[in-house]
């Protein structure tokens, strides 16, 4: 069994609270600059979508560290970062296609998601449930649901 | 310093200067943060009899302790200045990012002072500030601004700017954030228009601390949990935005129509925030760190007023709506779209567009004047041209951008301005919301609901209800609103957080972020002398007892039809308990005493 952070665009409203909770977890501050999730967001058009690692099972950022600082997790259901590890040569930074590994040289550190040791604070701290951490073979069910309830509608209509 | 960054940006415009001064923490105490401290530092740095438009003003941007962090909703920021549509101290509030993320780049406060000698924008990166050359930019419009602004600093930049109405100033101009979030009243725009100021864009990569991380979360985690139990804050405005308040007004017969001569709107569900859901809304949207998520993103697709972006509010609704006799959603949010674009507050204008309608009606106003255009009520069409030549500053729509009161006055009939302190009143009709009328008539920047906002009490019923026809206990109510509020406002919450919170949570939310204990009592006393220092700027600026005062036709024409009919406004009789229980004496002066007391 193993849990994934699900994001419904749909849902989000832009706040930033995954963010903010997400740095307090780690750093006991609130700075979002730093946060390892991210809100981009489209104002006019009302709409935002966070991003964040989406803990890869054949991760590229894992493949490419030379000194396998960067490892599954298979424990928690994540990539994993050794700090005794790492050289700070940012090649993870470099291969992640999804934007999620940065490296904060003030702090000789790799800021990624590590899903807070298996309680993501942005999951609890979103207002939509916009973001949710769930079994993974069950994280589409909403969508699922969503379709199935558009055509008993339409199939209500024929009727 | 913790919630504090500790430190205060100050811009000479004129001379190009750019200081970082150390937040004096005693002040930062006594006064919070946002309103409260920028409206000291007003009062101590700035002559308040000033023409609001000289370069002698100054144009605070202020964020509280809070913002920034994940207390509830506390995206929000203050834009504080000598308000030129009513010559009072102006402090107005906007979400958005704006606010935090002058805190992320580790400022308290922008005071923005002076004036440059051509159109400039600020550009604050972190520590690095700097004031370019914007002359290109003068003309655009916000959405324009914003992204030629981030196109030359960052993507992810902040942008609080004026439109095309601040830069001609307009005394309706607003200062527009994040494209639909505004700092609308007083006419604060129109000071930055002024100042040659075009916009401030702003990126933080710092960060906000707190005192006491654990009991801060601890707070937050039950301010949450108080908000989403409550009918309001976790239910209907999300739902439906504030615009859920069209029928519930409406049923209370406060809804004021047609420019105030009725106060109920037969069709008033058609502009109401079940219709807005319902045909117009594409998603609900919040400020920063906001739980509630009010905002309304939504898309006209109706060719004639196609447009997409944030909005209507229930003000704004209510304001190109039944204040003009306009039930048509689509032309409303246009008009919205309109102001939104160009900069200018729609409260204002929609109720400038009603006295206009209401003036044609009765022949003050011809043909002549509004260039052949019938402003007769509910002309839906003459109301968006309205709003469009007030927008781009075209033929009569020069008049409506002034306002109301200098509109009506302008042909000699003031009595037709719907105004307090020369700035419009809100919707809510003060015949049916007797409380609503004092606050009006004693806000410390002339109409306006959100300085104390008893609509909670008369109407929701939050935290209790009261009747909303009577006078009784009133004065009292009014009071604890508008010293809450102005506490509230000074910390960068959002006032809606009150629909669930009350003062002892938000003492406990300041305390354990800025490790400055502040007890319910205290913070309660912090908005009774912001609310006096506030007072006293006013009465250095000239305004007397007399202005404390509500158009004559809510204090005589009782109203005729609905659920308050046959009420008028007894101001009258509210009036002289609230100067007593305020400390002030029979000419609204606050007393030696009570100055003491506060520490002022």
């Amino acid at each position: 069994m193993s849990k994934m952070l699900m994001i419904y665009p749909d849902r989000c409203t832009g706040c930033h609270n995954c963010e903010l909770s997400c740095s307090f977890f780690h750093d006991r501050e609130f700075r979002p600059h730093t946060a390892r999730i991210h809100v981009s967001s489209w104002e006019m058009q009302g709409f935002s979508v966070p991003t964040t690692c989406q803990q890869c099972d054949d991760a590229p950022c894992v493949a490419v560290c030379p000194t396998t600082a960067m490892h599954e997790d298979p424990a928690l259901g994540r990539v994993a970062w050794d700090e005794a590890k790492c050289i700070g040569c940012r090649m993870c930074t470099l291969a992640c296609p999804f934007g999620a590994v940065v490296y904060e040289t003030a702090k000789r550190r790799i800021v990624k998601c590590d899903l807070c040791e298996g309680n993501p604070e942005c999951a609890t701290f979103c207002p939509t449930r916009a973001i949710e951490y769930v079994e993974e073979t069950d994280a589409a069910r909403a969508r699922k649901k969503a379709l199935a309830a558009g055509l008993k509608k339409s199939f209500e209509e024929v009727r | 310093m913790y919630g504090w960054t500790g430190k205060i940006l100050r811009i000479d415009l004129s001379s190009g200067s750019v200081a970082k001064e150390p937040l004096d923490p005693a002040m930062a105490k006594k006064y919070i943060g946002g309103r409260g401290l920028a409206s000291y530092l007003m009062f101590t740095e700035v002559d308040p009899a000033i023409d609001p438009l000289s370069p002698k003003n100054k144009l605070i941007f202020a964020p509280g302790p809070l913002s920034g962090t994940n207390a509830p909703s506390a995206g929000h920021f203050d834009v504080v200045t000598k308000g030129p549509l009513t010559g009072t101290i102006a402090a107005s509030s906007s979400g958005g990012i704006f606010g935090p993320m002058l805190k992320y780049a580790g400022y308290d406060l922008l005071v923005v002072e002076g004036k440059a000698d051509r159109p400039v924008y600020l550009w604050i990166d972190d520590d690095a500030v700097a004031l370019r050359e914007a002359t290109a930019f003068w003309g655009k419009t916000t959405p324009e601004t914003t992204d030629a602004v981030r196109a030359q600093t960052d993507e992810e930049a902040s942008v609080a700017c004026i439109g095309p109405a601040g830069e001609r100033g307009d005394l309706l101009a607003n200062v527009m954030n994040e494209y639909g979030r505004a700092a609308g009243r007083t006419g604060v725009g129109a000071v930055m228009g002024a100042k040659n100021l075009k916009a401030v864009a702003v990126r933080g990569t710092g960060a906000v601390q707190v005192a006491d991380a654990d009991a801060f979360r601890k707070a937050v985690v039950k301010a949450w949990t108080l908000i989403r139990q409550h009918a309001v804050g976790g239910g209907a405005l999300r739902d439906f935005g504030t615009d859920i308040l069209v029928n519930i007004l409406n049923e209370s017969g406060g809804l004021p129509t047609r420019n105030f001569r009725q106060a109920t709107f037969a069709t008033a569900d058609r502009v109401g925030g079940e219709s807005l859901s319902k045909y117009l809304l594409t998603r609900p949207r919040g400020c920063f760190s906001c739980i509630i998520s009010c905002g309304r993103a939504t898309r006209v697709t109706n060719p004639k007023y196609e447009g997409y972006g944030e909005g209507p509010e229930y003000e704004t609704a209510w304001a190109f709506g039944p204040a003009c006799g306009v039930d048509d959603l689509d032309a409303v949010t246009k008009a919205n779209y309109l102001c939104n674009e160009y900069g200018m507050d729609t409260i204002s204008l929609g109720s400038t567009v009603a006295c206009a309608m209401e003036m044609f009606e009765d022949g003050i106003i011809t043909l002549q004047d509004t260039g052949g255009i019938a402003l007769n009520f509910g002309n839906t069409e003459a109301m968006v041209e309205m709003v469009r030549l007030a927008a781009k500053g075209e033929g009569f729509g020069r008049k409506l951008a002034m306002g109301s009161y200098r509109l009506a006055s302008g042909y000699g009939h003031p009595e037709y301005s719907m105004t307090a302190k020369k700035q419009e009143m809100p919707a809510y009709d003060p015949r049916a919301l007797q409380g609503i009328g004092l606050n009006y008539a004693t806000s410390n920047r002339g109409g306006c609901h959100v300085r104390g906002y008893i609509t909670a009490v008369e109407i929701l019923g939050n935290p209790v209800k009261i009747d909303n026809l009577t006078t009784e206990g009133k004065a009292q109510w009014v009071i604890t609103f508008q010293n809450l509020t102005a506490a509230l406002d000074s910390t960068g919450m959002c006032l809606f957080s009150t629909f669930g919170l009350g003062a002892d949570e938000l003492a406990e939310l300041m305390s354990t972020a800025t490790g400055s204990a502040y007890t319910t009592e205290e913070f309660m006393k912090t908005g009774d002398r912001i609310w006096n220092l506030e007072r006293l700027f006013n009465q250095r600026a000239g305004l007397t007892s007399k202005d404390d005062t509500l158009p004559e036709r809510l204090l005589k024409v009782p109203i005729s039809e609905g659920a308050a009919k046959g009420h008028v406004n007894d101001l009258p009789k509210m009036l002289p308990e609230y100067y007593a229980l305020r400390g002030w004496d029979d000419a609204g002066i606050p007393k030696k005493e009570k100055l003491t007391e506060l520490g002022l």
